[in-house]
């Protein structure tokens, strides 16, 4: 059911954008008012979710900290995975962000009888980093549906992009690393038994709705060959608020288009809000500098003590009877 | 303490779980032997704690409050708002599992709920349930499920087997770590009276008597004199420590275990031997008399109470700063929590070694170094003399204790003290060191002694990689910086690798340490003979044995007659 339920759901997307546009025309509605509907969503989802987060306090300094801390000049600081200045955080969020560097050290356990083994697993960072670079630069490379004249560095990137020189339409490299990125995430839930056991639906529902996107939009590049032209008329249109109508471009576009829209509308309230949520993180983005410089908590309270007074009232005594000094100075709150 | 079965039924298990049945309509076994005895309520009244009533985990009745749900969703709310890394753990998770199999629990159990995704999960699904709109909409279809005792008891069972080590947040691709999770689930169920024995007692402990093992002045100052006997037939000097003294130049914290029990004892004799030895201008107190801080497995505020005795003491005598002992956990409450909570310690001056002359930058505000940091120094400054052949009875490994590796980064200062006092240094494997140690498994109140096989489980990853240095390297010496390690790892060593003993690097440090010219110690800090004696007296006798053998060839060369010998 946390499959099947999901792979219905955007197959059922899929037709409902495919019979409204194809037989029932409705292209306002899919070419306009989901659009835009979808983008407002999208962006107050964001701001909506940030805004809890951000609310919500830091009390405690907690980075993890994954290798030799700042003590010693002559002992090397592990400057990147144990900062200890905003410097440190920024390239070890850079490294995070953008080199997924806590996967990378991923490894595996195995076990044998009573023994131990640990091997490198890199997979699951291969197959991340082949899914959210692709996903990057076909995001940047659609840039050139949405601003006229093209930057440059889309226009490089687009050429980059199709270095292989394959068919015609050229070939993207990052339409078939996606697809493959996706598959293999897929797949992974699927034959990872451990995997599959934590995997929920909402886990299948956004690689579905990606392979979705993905597929519809490889199909409209070479099967049906869409008129870019067109598409970056209405596109040019809808980002500058003069739409055109969108009634001649092809139903596959429209079907694209939904499930991106739907991906915007979901996104904020899903799990997806890993992405922004990283920047957010308290065990990655602050230094570990606790010891040097003091951290605040908004909240701190001040708490029930047991005071030395109050300590040296109940043993003072037995305190005395060992020599210990009893300390003049301190009256019990008690007595 | 309860019968742990053998090795060979507890490595039966597999770390490819039956997963047959989803995970949510899979019911908690509560086993024996896997959980601590219920907290006492006597314990809870000390400190002012909710709830606390006489229970049981293995009873079906827990004796909880009628309105249970709303207290703890409330607090859930609460803490929400208070803590970002709860909010953002609970939304960010894409289940990935790259920290499945990252958790000694999980390594040592193949229990698939004590993978950390998985235990998390046991709060998210609540989480989702009434915290979120696609929770309240789907339920079980986005993964909420509603908050029913049984839930709650799966909480208890399973935030009772983590010992917030964060060895999954050193791989999760957002950081988020369990310990965080395991520290709100734990303060939720405080709020209903569910804490263990093991721990609140320890709490209760502190809070009157300032250390977790209840010792009260006079017997702290008793078992410190008793150490420094056994001391002074070591070394042959006579050392006077000092107590609760105003004026002292430093004021100096150990975790309790350390003055109390084998062998954190003999780690504690190697700190007052080397401050002997410096002419250290410092003093114990018996009020702040505990490092280690065990309610900071119950809640923020009773961590933060039972801490702010460490300040407080620090102010009354008067002392320039703070050195603290080889402890764990009291150091990750010491770098990332002490400050924030009670400081700022503007009444003290920034760590000076007076020495060397080292001021501490990195503790510029908490005004407290380690000790290993203390020592590196003076050893980086060639103020130590030692003799390493001292511990060459001893084959050393080294074990990261995870709050110094993940929650601080004192990886090198160990390490380069044990290089200088020891000859047979030799590592762990790679996976299983420094920022991926793994736990002893007994850490964050678990090492109480009903609980064993989860211990003996929790801690069999750390148990194999030490058996591998003992095959290949025949290490016979774990040493650390942790008294819940020293605490815990006998019986963990007993268990998988006998034969190996358990050091603080602070032992080994006295064991090496020349203090004169006069210094020809026979003994090391256990009153074993030391390798040099050893020799010495097999060569005494092995002379002997030859005088011997030479005298009655001589005797028989001269044919003696019967009745000479005598």
């Amino acid at each position: 059911m946390k499959v099947v339920g999901p792979l219905i759901v955007v197959l059922a997307l899929v037709g409902i954008a495919w019979c409204c546009t194809e037989y029932l025309h409705w292209y306002a509605l899919f070419g306009l008012v989901i659009p835009y509907v979808a983008f407002a969503l999208f962006i107050i989802g964001l701001i909506v979710r940030i805004v809890r987060w951000a609310r919500s306090a830091v009390p405690f300094r907690i980075p993890t900290t994954c290798g030799q801390q700042k003590s010693f000049s002559w002992i090397k600081q592990a400057k990147l995975d144990n900062p200890s200045s905003k410097a440190g955080v920024f390239g070890r969020m850079v490294l995070e962000v953008l080199t997924f560097r806590s996967l990378f050290r991923n490894n595996k356990v195995e076990k044998r009888d009573s023994k131990l083994g640990y091997t490198s697993a890199k997979w699951l960072f291969i197959g991340a980093l082949l899914f959210h670079w692709s996903m990057l630069i076909i995001i940047l490379r659609h840039m050139r549906l949405v601003l006229d004249p093209v930057p440059q560095f889309f226009q490089i990137l687009e050429q980059a992009d199709g270095f292989l020189q394959i068919g015609l339409p050229l070939l993207y490299i990052s339409d078939v690393l996606i697809v493959v990125g996706l598959g293999f995430l897929l797949a992974r839930r699927f034959a990872i038994k451990k995997v599959r056991y934590i995997s929920l639906s909402v886990d299948f529902f956004p690689l579905f709705l990606l392979l979705g996107i993905a597929i519809s939009g490889i199909i409209m590049r070479y099967g049906f060959r869409v008129d870019v032209a067109g598409v970056k008329e209405v596109m040019l249109g809808l980002v500058t608020f003069h739409p055109v109508p969108a009634d001649q471009l092809s139903t596959i576009l429209f079907v694209h288009l939904f499930l991106v829209c739907t991906l915007m509308v979901y996104f904020p309230w899903s799990k997806l809000m890993h992405a922004p949520g990283v920047f957010f993180s308290p065990t990655r983005n602050l230094a570990n500098n606790s010891r040097a410089v003091r951290h605040v908590n908004p909240w701190n309270y001040p708490v029930k003590v047991h005071t030395y007074a109050e300590y040296q009232e109940e043993y003072g005594e037995k305190m005395k009877s060992v020599g210990l000094p009893l300390d003049p100075e301190v009256v019990s709150t008690n007595g | 303490m309860a019968k742990v079965p053998p090795e060979k039924e507890l490595v039966s298990y597999s770390l490819k779980p039956d997963t047959t049945a989803e995970w949510m309509d899979t019911p908690t076994e509560f086993r024996e032997g896997m959980f601590c005895h219920a907290a006492k309520p006597k314990d809870l009244e000390t400190v002012d704690f909710p709830f606390p009533h006489k229970w049981s985990p293995s009873d079906e009745d827990w004796g909880l409050p009628e309105n249970w749900k709303e207290i703890i969703l409330d607090g859930m709310k609460d803490r929400l708002d208070k803590y970002r890394s709860f909010r953002l753990f609970m939304d960010v998770c894409v289940r990935c599992g790259a920290c499945a199999d990252k958790c000694h629990f999980f390594m040592g159990t193949g229990d698939p709920k004590n993978m950390p995704v998985l235990r998390a999960e046991l709060l998210r699904s609540i989480y989702r349930r009434y915290f979120t709109t696609s929770g309240k909409l789907f339920g079980k279809l986005v993964g909420a499920r509603d908050l029913t005792e049984d839930v709650l008891k799966e909480w208890w069972y399973y935030f009772f087997q983590c010992t917030e080590c964060r060895r999954c947040s050193a791989f999760c691709p957002y950081g988020i770590d369990q310990a965080e999770i395991t520290i709100m689930g734990r303060e939720l169920i405080n709020l209903l009276g569910l804490n263990t024995e093991w721990i609140s007692g320890p709490v209760a402990n502190c809070y009157m008597k300032g250390n977790h093992v209840g010792l009260e002045p006079q017997t702290i100052v008793s078992n410190i004199e008793f150490l420094m006997e056994d001391l002074e037939d070591i070394t042959g000097k006579h050392i006077e420590p000092s107590f609760n003294r105003k004026g002292a130049e430093i004021l100096f914290v150990v975790p309790s275990g350390d003055y109390y029990a084998d062998p954190g004892i003999y780690t504690f004799m190697g700190y007052l031997l080397l401050f002997d030895h410096l002419g250290l201008d410092y003093t114990l107190s018996t009020y702040a008399s505990e490092g280690g801080n065990f309610g900071f497995f119950t809640t923020n505020e009773m961590a933060k109470r039972l801490n702010s005795k460490i300040y407080a003491e620090a102010k009354r005598l008067g002392v320039k700063w703070i050195l603290g002992g080889e402890c764990g956990h009291m150091w990750r409450v010491m770098n990332q929590y002490m400050d924030t909570w009670n400081g700022p310690a503007d009444f003290l001056e920034v760590p000076k070694s007076p020495i060397t002359g080292t001021v501490f930058e990195n503790a510029a505000s908490t005004k407290m170094i380690h000790i290993t940091e203390f020592t590196a120094d003076l050893i980086y400054h060639n103020k130590l003399k030692f003799d390493k052949s001292r511990n060459d009875h001893l084959v050393v490994t080294y074990h990261d204790s995870c709050n110094t590796a993940r929650a601080m980064g004192l990886l090198e200062e160990p390490r380069y003290i044990l290089k200088a006092i020891c000859n047979n240094f030799y590592e762990m494997p790679e996976e299983t060191i420094r920022e991926k140690t793994l736990c002893c498994g007994s850490g964050s109140g678990l090492n109480a002694g009903e609980d064993m096989e989860l211990r003996m489980r929790g801690g069999f990853p750390r148990a194999e990689a030490v058996r591998e240095v003992r095959d290949k390297y025949g290490v016979n010496t774990l040493t650390n910086i942790c008294a819940i390690d020293r605490a815990s790892f006998p019986a963990l060593m007993d268990y998988w690798v006998p034969g190996v003993r358990v050091a603080g690097v602070h032992e080994l440090v006295a064991n090496a340490l020349i203090l004169d010219e006069n210094d020809d110690r026979q003994l090391d800090m256990r009153m074993e003979e030391l390798p040099s004696a050893v020799a010495k007296r097999e060569a005494e006798a092995a002379r002997a044995a030859e005088e011997a053998a030479k005298a009655a060839e001589a005797q028989s060369d001269g044919e003696p007659k019967e009745g000479d010998a005598e």
